[in-house]
């Protein structure tokens, strides 16, 4: 008869805070919880706009109200976790080559930082245009 | 003159656990005691009943993983040095189940590993008169890096994926059919694709990342999973216009 | 064995990730600081200005990008996020999370093209 008794150690709901790798993971995913409220946001300014003037401006009382810029300060701060993790992990999802060398992970990762700011510079300009 | 460091060893016998407890041993170690050595002094010196693996003493077996404070390690490859000053826990690696001490069933991840064709494929078999293959750097480059894997299963351990559903097939598995489908000699990725496609295959990652972190040999299995997604990706949409397959 | 349709999810997803980590966050600077702080001049959010902004078919556009695809990466993530917090979650839980980054699309859509 096997003396065999394998010991399975279940894996809690809470795994992820016990190690500060898989804490940054469970953040990284959930910059999604907010970035997903701001385009609810986006929507209803889109929504007011069709409702005539007084009704955008009430959205635009809305977005300056102080527990909304909270939200949004947190929201920027989450979403650029979100674009640092996802300029960092972008090298991995490519297999570019220049001739006989692949290109080196830090230019994609530079790349995508200044994505980021022509786009930031871009939105500015068609915001004053 | 050699230090002590207070190690804590998960035990687990089957015949008298009901299930496994921490144990605490006092080792000398010095600059050159890898946690494998130190091991070794337990067994000979202060308790023969503990079990654990190991073979080659120098990262090519890959018998001996196991979690080091937490994090999956090869026991030969980590040294106590790192760790002066604190205190070393040691435990069976994570995600499989304990067989005995710092011994785990591995058979699942073996099984995996046999399942998705790990060997070149041709179609028309070669003759010696055919002469040898050859590879540019460019085209051997493309899969050298997940060739160097050890199964030593410290990326199934560091993968909660894996821990949550061991149904996924898991990163070392996933990076070597990126070896095979990307070896010019090769000619099985037609075959190999059906292990990618499913649930269980690259679409079982969230891309945590840490299978690259802790692979002790340098293999990138995060990044072959991903660029498996992008061919699963492209081989889904080209069979949408082959209906009846 | 048989073929994941996840190919369609994450493809949204990728589109999504790419969105939200590059144009997002200047959209956000510029609703959630710029503006309410005083910044900038009001008037550049005002009611006409954004008007044309919205009906013209590029800006349009921009706003549908902006507004759908983040939605597909975060309705995505949260979903996985399910499994990971040990959640079952079946074909209905995931129709519900999908469903709602499909019905936000839509009505997006509309919203621009009744402007
Ligand atoms: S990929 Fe690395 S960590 Fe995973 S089994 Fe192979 S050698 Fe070990
Ligand atoms: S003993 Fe062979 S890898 Fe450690």
């Amino acid at each position: 008869m096997s003396k065999r008794k394998p010991y399975t150690r279940e894996m809690k709901a809470d795994w992820w805070r016990k190690d500060s790798f898989f804490t940054m993971y469970i953040i990284r995913e959930g910059s999604s919880l907010v970035i997903a409220l701001y385009c609810f946001m986006l929507i209803a300014g889109l929504f007011s706009l069709t409702q005539g003037q007084s009704s955008f401006e009430t959205w635009l009382g809305f977005i300056s109200h102080p527990i909304t810029i909270v939200f949004q300060v947190l929201t920027l701060v989450w979403t650029l976790y979100h674009s640092y993790t996802w300029f960092q992990l972008a090298p991995k999802a490519a297999n570019l080559w220049m001739g006989e060398k692949r290109v080196p992970d830090s230019w994609i990762v530079n790349a995508m930082y200044a994505a980021l700011a022509g786009c930031s510079a871009l939105g500015l300009i068609i915001l004053f245009l | 003159m050699a230090e002590i460091m207070k190690m804590s060893i998960l035990r687990y016998r089957p015949e008298t656990d009901e299930k496994p407890v921490w144990q605490s041993y006092d080792v000398p170690y010095n600059h050159e005691t890898s946690i494998l050595d130190a091991l070794g002094y337990i067994k000979d010196e202060l308790d023969p009943t503990l079990s654990y693996r190991w073979s080659c003493r120098m990262a090519i077996c890959g018998s001996c993983g196991m979690m080091v404070n937490g994090q999956p390690k090869l026991g030969c490859k980590a040294f106590l040095r790192d760790y002066a000053g604190g205190e070393l826990k040691l435990e069976a690696l994570a995600n499989f189940p304990i067989e005995r001490d710092l011994v785990v069933d591995m058979s699942d991840f073996i099984a995996k590993l046999e399942s998705i064709k790990p060997y070149i494929i041709t179609q028309e078999p070669r003759s010696l008169d055919d002469g040898c293959t050859t590879q540019t750097p460019k085209q051997m480059e493309q899969y050298k890096q997940f060739s160097m894997c050890i199964n030593c299963g410290l990326c199934y351990a560091a993968c909660p994926q894996y821990g949550l559903d061991n149904k996924f097939t898991g990163p070392a598995a996933l990076a070597l059919i990126h070896r095979y489908n990307n070896d010019t000699r090769d000619q099985g990725k037609a075959e190999r694709m059906k292990f990618i496609n499913e649930e269980a295959g690259v679409w079982g990652c969230t891309f945590v990342g840490n299978c690259s972190v802790v692979c002790p040999k340098g293999v990138d299995p995060a990044a072959a999973i991903q660029l498996g997604k992008v061919e699963s990706a492209k081989d889904y949409v080209i069979q949408m216009f082959k209906p009846g397959e | 064995m048989s073929r994941s349709h996840e190919p369609i999810f994450w493809g949204l997803f990728g589109a999504g990730g790419m969105v939200a980590a590059l144009i997002l966050p200047i959209f956000i600077v510029i609703t959630g600081l710029l503006y309410p702080l005083g910044i900038i001049p009001a008037e550049l959010l005002a009611y006409d200005r954004i008007f044309a902004f919205a009906s013209s078919w590029w800006g349009a556009l921009i706003l549908l990008v902006v507004i759908c695809f983040p939605l597909w990466l975060s309705l995505h993530r949260l979903y996985h996020c399910l499994h990971d917090f040990k959640i079952h979650a079946g074909v209905r839980t995931q129709t519900v999370f999908y469903g709602i980054a499909y019905t936000a699309t839509i009505a997006s859509i509309v919203l621009v093209l009744v402007l």
